[in-house]
């Protein structure tokens, strides 16, 4: 039982992350109505971001703090420099160039920090397993992860539906030519979005670096991921993504921590010990197949588009 | 888009003109003036590293030699695989098919290996594995243009089995990737460890780099011990996670390839008393290793990890076999002779090939230490095993 709850926590701790990158994804897929491939390379600059200034301050939460800061103004750059020009053309287009953002970044990380990687040390206090009940022990650290992204998530709440930034944002999400008609800077919207999302990806980036190491091209496996919560929850919803993001990082970890035992229960050890960890890597897709055949707009579609 | 299919229409008649050229060119050549190694290794993406530290060590070992073999110069043609199968098999047959290479040469990881195999050993090229050795290729696969450098996929493993049975654990937990390699160290370790396993996890490879799952689940499960076999990045991030989990007080770890000397600059502290088993440590105090260790760390301000070793290794085996027949390479029965009897001054010490072309080696005892520098290092405590040879050989159906 302790072993359920504690893989339950690793599951939610994995959605919730999850949730940062697709949030920021699907605001910027359904406001700007642009295929951010890049959002992965925001998601690695923000922890190299966070390594270097973390070594250079010595403290984590400040390093933490300046990359966040520095991921966002490197989005917004790039939405001012690259993205604008993509706006209106085919979602082709998007694909082609957003691929090239990601070569581009790779290869400037390369240059910059070399291709050896990073690492991010925590600091001792946040290193410790922390007992949450009798016998259950966690990682402090991906507690943490757990509590800040809850945080963020109550925080982009208020933002989208109880601020006047927020009601532009659902606006524009449901009829982007009307905003634009009725005199808002819909340029300037964009480019605070586009960086909104990018602090987002960052600060996912930054909070994975102290669990995996800090590399080239460590955003790209986990943005195929974010895009599968997208679809499921429903392109330009935050509401969707959330329940998208944690019903898709429960369905992974249970699936790898039970999947060959409940399977044991039918077959043999043999079969069980080869089939289980190819399921349960394979059953995130089904889900979003089944989603996909089921609601084709996703579990909470925006509407009016 | 006009543009572009132009351009590409053009790019295409020049390579189209280029081959008919080089084929114009074929016949005329008879006796090789050069001896082409194709080297496939993984050169982009997260693992470069590994690939990289390949390339070093050969080129050393190329200089070691003053770039020629029985006279001919030598010519290295580098292939990156992308830790990808298909693109493996992709620039292997580029290798045999336009570059007409005498020796393809490299392959880190076991499932880009197996899918690049056929074609090499179809057109009658020696292969020379740097570093992966799953088990097909030992048993039933085995083939006489096949040459393993560095190990047998189980061998390893099995040697760490043992050194577990001398520390009198009785109950083991195994997490590794699931892959070919993977797979093939989960079966090494448990073929000579005597305790009981008692739980056993294999992880999407490449992709899953979180192991929350697996490691809640060892600590439910309290065994004596954990192996895992994790090379590369995700030795470094397997560690970490283990520290962070709380289970290093709890469950002591055992591992094959999950740290050498790049992932230990990452690693760092975290290494330190997780021991490993290995053939090769930098310290085996033999001459040609002495050597090698010195003049790679003058050079690349690093030691060498095992993949640089065994790689180094390559360029004074090929050399062996290449002066045996006196630079004609037509001579190939002659090479494989020469190159069965691995009579080259290997930085692991002599060793001997069995029937299926892997090496009967000895396997050591590694730890993590501090050197003079103060930088962390790996050192050779004790032997595990001696000549060990891997368990695929009874199924491999060539003698000689």
């Amino acid at each position: 039982m302790l072993l359920f709850v504690e893989q339950c926590l690793n599951g939610l701790q994995l959605g919730l992350l999850l949730f940062l990158l697709a949030a920021g994804l699907t605001l910027v897929f359904g406001i700007m109505d642009l295929v951010n491939l890049a959002h992965g390379s925001l998601y690695m600059v923000g922890a190299y971001f966070a390594a270097t200034f973390a070594a250079l301050t010595g403290s984590f939460v400040l390093g933490a703090l300046l990359a966040l800061g520095a991921t966002l103004l490197v989005g917004m750059a790039v939405e001012v420099i690259a993205l604008r020009r993509l706006y209106g053309r085919d979602h082709l287009d998007h694909v082609l160039g957003t691929f090239g953002l990601i070569l581009f970044f790779n290869e400037l990380v390369r240059l910059i920090w070399g291709p050896a990687g990073l690492t991010l040390s925590l600091p001792p206090w946040l290193n410790t397993p922390l007992q949450l009940l009798p016998g259950l022990y966690y990682p402090t650290y991906r507690f943490a992860i757990i509590l800040v992204t809850f945080a963020v998530a109550a925080f982009l709440y208020v933002l989208v539906m109880r601020t006047r930034v927020g009601m532009l944002i659902r606006a524009g999400a449901s009829n982007r030519e009307m905003v634009g008609a009725l005199g808002i800077n819909i340029k300037l919207l964009f480019t605070l979005v586009f960086g909104l999302g990018a602090a987002l990806a960052g600060l996912a980036g930054l909070m994975q670096a102290p669990i995996l190491t800090v590399q080239i091209g460590m955003g790209e496996n986990i943005l195929i991921l974010a895009f599968v919560v997208i679809i499921i929850g429903g392109i330009g919803s935050i509401r969707g993504a959330f329940i998208a993001a944690i019903f898709v990082g429960l369905i992974d970890v249970v699936g790898r921590a039970f999947l060959v035992d409940l399977l044991l229960l039918v077959v043999s050890q043999q079969a069980a010990s080869t089939a289980g960890p190819a399921l349960s890597s394979m059953l995130i897709y089904i889900v979003m197949a089944v989603v996909l055949v089921l609601r084709p707009e996703g579990l909470f579609p925006v509407h009016g588009k | 888009m006009r543009k572009i299919l132009s351009g590409l229409t053009l790019a295409g008649t020049a390579t189209i003109a280029g081959a008919i050229l080089a084929l114009s060119a074929g016949p005329a050549v008879t006796q090789s003036k050069s001896v082409k190694i194709g080297f496939v290794s993984t050169f982009s993406g997260p693992t470069a590293v590994i690939g990289n530290d390949m390339r070093n060590s050969f080129e050393l070992g190329l200089d070691h030699i003053g770039r020629k073999m029985g006279g001919l110069p030598v010519e290295v043609i580098y292939e990156d695989d992308g830790q990808k199968p298909e693109q493996g098999l992709q620039k292997t047959q580029k290798l045999i098919e336009s570059d007409k290479v005498d020796f393809v040469i490299g392959y880190i990881w076991s499932n880009v290996l197996l899918a690049s195999y056929k074609p090499v050993i179809d057109s009658q090229t020696f292969l020379i594995s740097t570093n992966a050795g799953p088990s097909q290729i030992a048993g039933e696969l085995c083939s006489p243009w096949f040459f393993s450098t560095s190990w047998q996929n189980d061998q390893t493993p099995q040697a760490m089995g043992h050194y577990l049975n001398q520390k009198g654990v009785k109950t083991l937990y195994l997490i590794g990737p699931n892959y070919a390699a993977g797979r093939d160290m989960l079966v090494g370790v448990q073929s000579t460890f005597k305790g009981k396993v008692i739980g056993q996890d294999l992880t999407k490879w490449p992709d899953q780099l979180d192991f929350s799952a697996e490691l809640s689940k060892v600590r439910a499960a309290k065994p004596d011990a954990l192996f895992v076999f994790y090379p590369g990045a995700s030795g470094v991030q397997f560690l970490t996670q283990y520290a962070q989990s709380g289970l290093k007080g709890q469950v002591p770890l055992y591992t094959a390839f999950t740290i050498d000397a790049i992932t230990l600059q990452l690693q760092k502290d975290l290494a330190l008393g997780v021991p490993g088993a290995q053939y090769w440590v930098n310290d085996l105090p033999n001459a040609a290793n002495k050597k090698y260790v010195a003049d790679f760390k003058a050079r690349h301000k690093n030691y060498p990890t095992f993949y640089g070793a065994q790689t180094y290794d390559a360029a004074a085996f090929i050399n062996s076999a290449v002066v045996a027949v006196k630079g004609d390479l037509t001579k190939k029965d002659a090479i494989r002779a020469e190159l069965r009897r691995a009579n080259y001054a290997s930085v692991r010490g002599p060793y001997k090939y069995g029937n299926n072309h892997f090496p009967i080696q000895n396997f050591y005892l590694q730890d993590v230490v501090k050197d003079a520098d103060g930088m962390l290092t790996l050192k050779t405590v004790a032997t595990i095993v001696k000549d060990s040879q891997d368990e695929h050989a009874k199924k491999c159906p060539m003698k000689w």
